[in-house]
């Protein structure tokens, strides 16, 4: 138990564990802090200002965010003097960032736009100077526009602390101060893996993702075209905080709605698709830990951010990648292929579009040639949920309101396991349920693996499958990667028994819930709350197992013969390979 | 040993000096005169005096020569020889100056271990770990009041003592050298001068609060102070005054040199820790302050070079001597780089409690010029100006305080008539904005705002308003940066508004600088009746702002001069006017 610590806010005695600062302290007395940089998900980095309070017997002011409230402290949240200051620093940070909110990424939704309105700033006290710096649309997932940028410092806490990845930095200091890859280079030619969670936690329009909606738009109204589309599971389950459902409201049929009204000509579901990379993964594990075919553990990989990272500071690990592409590329390839021939049409003329929680399914889409395994580009488009929520906006559905509907055959029709792969250890718990069945034959008394969900960053625990154990990890967020991958190569390296047999890792923390391309300001707190709408619905689905869904069945039966079939290996399967951390 | 040592000021820091060709020629003159067994010349990077040409000290008696002509030099040395002093040449000793932190700057070899033995060194050490518990050790610190010579004066002994107290397997000590302020030098002065007394200090310090590690973080600009710590260090190393078990002790120290690359913010803290991690050197919010979490978020104690030296001191002659100098809650000395329009500019080191009219005419001489003072800046870019009225104030931590300023590292700028304070806060604002890390707001875009400003109040395009402007942003910028640096920014802007306000609205509404500092604010003009015609003043104008001939004459063209004063300065006959 930590110790508890007494203090006031604003004359109101309250306690609190030690180690709670006065931003979260302040809030069990219903004062909420304005801050700027601090984001709950993060460690404060108190670069703004904005969030000083004052503490009685000191000449100072201090930072909420950052300060940890100590015995006896008593604490003035608000008065005139803080009040001021706070506005004077808020003008300050406007002095140095564009006005050109309307045309902005983050319009509506950005938080120093916010303030802003809530301090009632009318006028201009400062003279405007912007930073001259171009904007990096290199890596065609985020765009990053220096001008906008406030520096409050999140987007480098998450990709260096958080995601291990180094890809942005503070160059610089002084009014010069910037974030950019370190020496004079795009994001493409950086570590940078796409995950996108700098655009997730960014409070401005500094850093957004691309936007591909029009290309979306181009596409439905070309009567050429046949637009197909696919949902991810972790989308249904985020979308609604853009219409104001409850956190974690699973949405899946209302989607099928308002894309169908928005012109797609069929739509269809990634979990689906999971479900086929289950049957794929499930064969590979066996043939791997019962044949031995090739070395243990296996590792996952529907992640493409993950998959970059492996590629440029993990490439020794390749020979353990599971070579199974991700969910929504096998939904590509199977339309323009099965799909189009069972219903007659073109696959030239077919535009499929993939609704992802993810910034990175957009530069998968093309990262190598397996990804025209069609004989076309499988993904045409991938949109984020942001996109897509603001497609719908754009179009004047009423979401809310809309009826439910259902989703085309047989691209659509999922198990229990395809859904929980938008949360992190669901690939995991749902290749276990099929493994087990491949390789003992039997079904599972119960499929729910409980070791493998929640948010602690790496998972590990130990399943009997016919007797024999199987050690499997999970990670999430790649900051979490690094434990687990030494592990692996210290036992490679000196002979050792693998510390596990199969592995999961996702990018970012939390699964696909918390994805970067997913609604903003996430926390652990959301990223439970859709977890757990899609835990829900796996409980509620008949068919919980892969293996056990009736449309798998046939569409192995019709076209794709079996798992790891030539015909499989040859639509279904990707290579990798070690790649520069930096380009040039 | 050598009956005399002279130093000779170095050439490679004022390349037009000829000390080199002075040094050959001294070395000659000692051979041909058979006093190379007796009297050693010395070149060195720093006497204590700046702008004073050729400078030579002679060793032990102190006696200083400046300003030197090419054929004093060997007059020098034979007076040396003979014992004697040149009357008329040499400078007087300036009085009223204790030395403790300089000790022994400029008397004993700062690369020898045994000279700063035979001063008593390593004896403070000795007796800390052999007689003295740690807790004793910061008892003695205590009842000697010492404060931290960084800047902000806290208690050294509070310091160590935090650190003592917090549980850990590790702890470090850091010798913060990473000295910034514009136009000071003390540090840099002690750690080439006499390095074992910093490393001494430190080496309490780490035994006061239980390091084992301990780091001098030294500006790479500073490459002659690294060589020498870094010397020193290897001779305390092998003689057990460093590494395992020193002096026979339970006690064990491992130093280690990091050097800085010449942020100033770095020699804030957290960001100086930062920058030993290996990562960006920026401040992070205290607490927890360093003392608790520091280093690799182990218990840290930094201390500055100037403290440090004192430290080695007090353990030496004992805490009761150190505190019978200063006063009541400011002990001991401070050295201050005076400089400036004073006459004598240098180094000194005076008693806590003297006048800064003390210091400015006793030891200084009062102004080169022989014009009145206007004002004393203390603090460096942190501090303030304290205007000629305070000249009387006893300078310590509170007063200086109480007037605007602050202590700082111990820069004092003397300056007079000729001197503006909108160019005095624009000079101090715009170095923090050139320092400034830009993580966080106020201090980042505060400081440009502001400086900003007062580039408009010295080219006569401000307002009134935009005092009202500058003191809102200082009011942010004060409470609102996160650290020092940022917090202490608008320090020289606010004390010059407040003292010369006047001066400020002459610039803004009379569009007048009355120190003629501000070119935008002056007209150069040619005085008809004193012109000669020569035509020197077209044909140096930079931009051609100055038609006529010979035969018609000469007139300036306000709109397209550029206020460079390029004229006046080549006009042989006083024809060109400023106002």
């Amino acid at each position: 138990m930590p110790k508890v610590i007494k203090a006031k806010i604003n004359g109101i005695l309250l306690r609190v564990p030690e180690g709670t600062t006065i931003l979260e302290a302040a809030e069990k007395v219903q004062v909420k802090i304005p801050t700027l940089c601090k984001h709950p998900d993060l460690t404060a980095s108190a670069g703004c200002g904005i969030c000083i309070v004052r503490i009685k017997g000191t000449a100072k002011m201090l930072r909420a965010c950052s300060t940890p409230i100590e015995e006896g402290m008593e604490i003035i949240t608000h008065d005139p003097e803080i009040v001021e200051i706070r506005r004077t620093v808020i003008e300050l940070i406007l002095s140095n960032h564009p006005n050109d909110c309307l045309k902005c990424g983050r319009n509506n939704n950005c938080e120093l736009q916010k303030l802003t309105a809530d301090f009632g700033i009318r006028q201009e006290s400062f003279p405007q100077f912007l930073k001259n710096l171009p904007t990096d649309n290199s890596t065609n997932t985020i765009t990053l526009e220096p001008p906008k940028c406030i520096l409050c410092g999140r987007c480098v806490e998450v990709c260096q602390n958080g995601q291990d990845v180094w890809a942005l930095s503070f160059l610089e200091r002084g009014i010069k101060t910037r974030i950019s890859p370190a020496g004079e280079i795009q994001l493409a030619d950086s570590p940078c893996v796409r995950c996108g969670q700098c655009s997730n936690h960014c409070p401005t329009g500094a850093i957004v993702e691309k936007d591909h909606t029009g290309k979306v738009w181009e596409a439905l109204l070309d009567p050429d075209k046949f637009c197909v589309v696919q949902i991810a599971p972790a989308v249904r389950v985020a979308i609604g905080e853009a219409f104001g459902f409850p956190v974690g409201t699973n949405l899946t049929r209302k989607m099928y709605a308002v894309l169908r009204r928005l012109g797609f000509k069929a739509v269809f579901d990634t979990s689906f698709a999971a479900d086929v990379t289950i049957m794929e993964e499930a064969s590979e594990f066996e043939e791997r830990f019962i044949n031995n075919k090739k070395p243990l553990p296996l590792i996952t990989s529907c992640c493409p951010s993950w998959v970059d990272f492996m590629e440029k500071f993990h490439g020794d690990m390749i020979e353990h990648f599971s070579s199974c592409k991700s969910p929504h590329e096998i939904l590509g390839v199977l339309s323009k292929t099965y799909y189009a021939r069972k219903n007659n049409i073109d696959p030239a003329k077919i535009f499929m579009v993939s609704i992802m929680p993810c910034t990175s399914k957009k530069y998968e889409i093309s990262r190598s040639d397996e990804m025209f395994a069609s004989g076309y580009q499988d993904i045409d488009v991938a949109l984020t949920t942001r996109e897509l929520s603001r497609m719908i906006k754009q179009s004047g559905l009423d979401f809310n309101h809309l009826p439910e509907e259902e989703c085309d055959s047989i691209l659509g029709e999922y198990a229990g396991a395809g859904v929980i792969f938008g949360a992190t250890g669901g690939v995991m718990e749902a290749a276990l349920r099929t493994a087990n069945y491949f390789i003992t034959g039997n079904e599972l008394e119960r499929v729910d693996f409980d070791a493998v969900r929640g948010l602690k960053g790496v998972k590990e625990a130990e399943i009997e499958i016919a007797g024999k154990k199987v050690k499997i990890a999970i990670a999430h967020g790649l900051g979490n990667v690094e434990y687990v991958i030494n592990k692996v190569r210290e036992a490679k390296k000196n002979n050792k028994e693998m510390p596990w047999h199969f592995i999961e890792v996702m990018a970012c923390p939390g699964g696909c819930v918390g994805g970067g391309g997913q609604p903003y300001n996430v926390t652990d707190e959301l990223r439970i709350k859709r977890a757990e709408g899609l835990y829900k619905e796996d409980k509620t689905k008949e068919i919980r197992c892969s293996h056990q869904n009736p449309y798998i069945k046939r569409i192995y039966e019709e076209f794709l013969e079996k798992p790891l079939s030539e015909k499989s290996e040859k639509l279904l399967h990707t290579a990798y390979k070690s790649r520069p951390t930096y380009r040039k | 040993m050598f009956k005399k040592t002279i130093l000779l000021k170095d050439t490679s820091f004022s390349p037009e000096d000829k000390t080199r060709d002075v040094f050959t020629r001294c070395l000659d003159y000692l051979r041909e005169k058979q006093l190379e067994q007796d009297i050693q010349v010395v070149r060195v990077a720093d006497s204590g005096v700046y702008g004073q040409g050729l400078v030579m000290k002679v060793l032990p008696d102190a006696t200083l020569y400046v300003n030197l002509k090419d054929e004093d030099v060997t007059r020098v040395i034979d007076a040396a020889a003979q014992n004697k002093t040149i009357e008329g040449l040499a400078l007087k000793k300036a009085p009223k100056q204790i030395r403790i932190v300089l000790r022994n700057c400029g008397k004993i070899d700062p690369e020898s271990l045994e000279e700063y033995i035979a001063t008593g060194g390593y004896v403070g050490l000795k007796k800390a770990l052999l007689e003295l518990t740690p807790d004793k050790v910061i008892e003695e610190m205590k009842k000697a009041g010492l404060r931290g010579r960084g800047g902000a004066g806290y208690p050294t002994w509070m310091k160590w003592k935090f650190a003592r107290q917090v549980v850990a397997d590790q702890k470090f000590v850091i010798c913060n050298a990473d000295e910034g302020d514009p136009g000071a030098y003390m540090d840099r002065s002690v750690l080439e001068g006499d390095p074992h007394s910093v490393i001494e200090g430190l080496i309490i310090a780490a035994y006061a609060v239980g390091a084992s590690k301990g780091y001098f973080y030294i500006r790479a600009e500073y490459p002659l102070a690294v060589e020498r710590i870094q010397k020193a260090i290897d001779q305390a190393n092998a003689a057990g005054l460093l590494g395992k078990n020193i002096l026979g002790s339970a006690f064990s120290l491992d130093l280690e040199i990091r050097l800085g690359a010449g942020a100033f913010v770095c020699g804030e803290e957290t960001a100086l820790i930062a920058s030993i991690e290996g990562r960006r050197g920026t401040p992070r919010p205290r607490p927890p302050y360093p003392s608790v979490k520091g280093l690799w978020d182990k218990p840290t104690v930094i201390n500055n070079v100037e403290t440090l030296s004192n430290v080695s001191f007090i353990l030496l002659k004992g805490s009761e001597q150190f505190a019978s100098i200063g006063t009541e809650k400011s002990k001991g000395t401070k050295v201050f780089a005076v400089t400036g329009k004073v006459k004598n500019s240098g180094l000194v080191e005076v008693p806590m409690g003297i006048t800064l009219r003390e210091i400015v005419y006793d030891i200084g001489g009062g102004t080169i010029s022989g014009k009145a003072v206007k004002a004393v800046q203390t603090g460096g870019p942190s501090g303030g100006v304290i205007p000629v009225d305070a000249l009387d104030t006893q300078v310590d931590y509170e007063n200086l305080q109480k007037l605007g300023s602050i202590m700082g590292s111990g820069g004092m700028i003397v300056m007079d008539e000729e001197d503006c304070m909108v160019d005095i806060a624009k000079f101090y604002l715009g170095f923090c904005v050139d320092e400034s890390c830009g993580k966080c707001a106020p201090c980042r875009i505060g400081g440009y705002q502001m400086l900003e400003v007062l580039k408009r109040v010295a080219n006569g395009q401000a307002k009134l308003e935009d005092m009202t402007v500058l003191r809102r942003i200082s009011q942010a910028m004060q409470k609102a940066s996160l650290c020092g640096l940022g917090q202490t920014a608008a320090n020289p802007v606010l004390s010059t508004m407040k003292y010369f306000e006047s001066e400020y609205k002459q610039h803004i509404e009379n569009k007048k600088c009355p120190a003629g500092k501000c070119s935008a604010l002056s007209n150069y003009a040619i005085i008809q009746e004193k012109c000669k015609r020569c035509s020197l003043c077209q044909k140096n104008c930079p931009v051609e702002a100055i038609p006529g001939s010979r035969e018609d004459g000469f007139t300036i063209v306000q709109e397209k001069c550029i206020k460079c004063g390029r004229c006046l300065e080549v006009c042989k006959f006083k024809a060109v006017s400023k106002t």
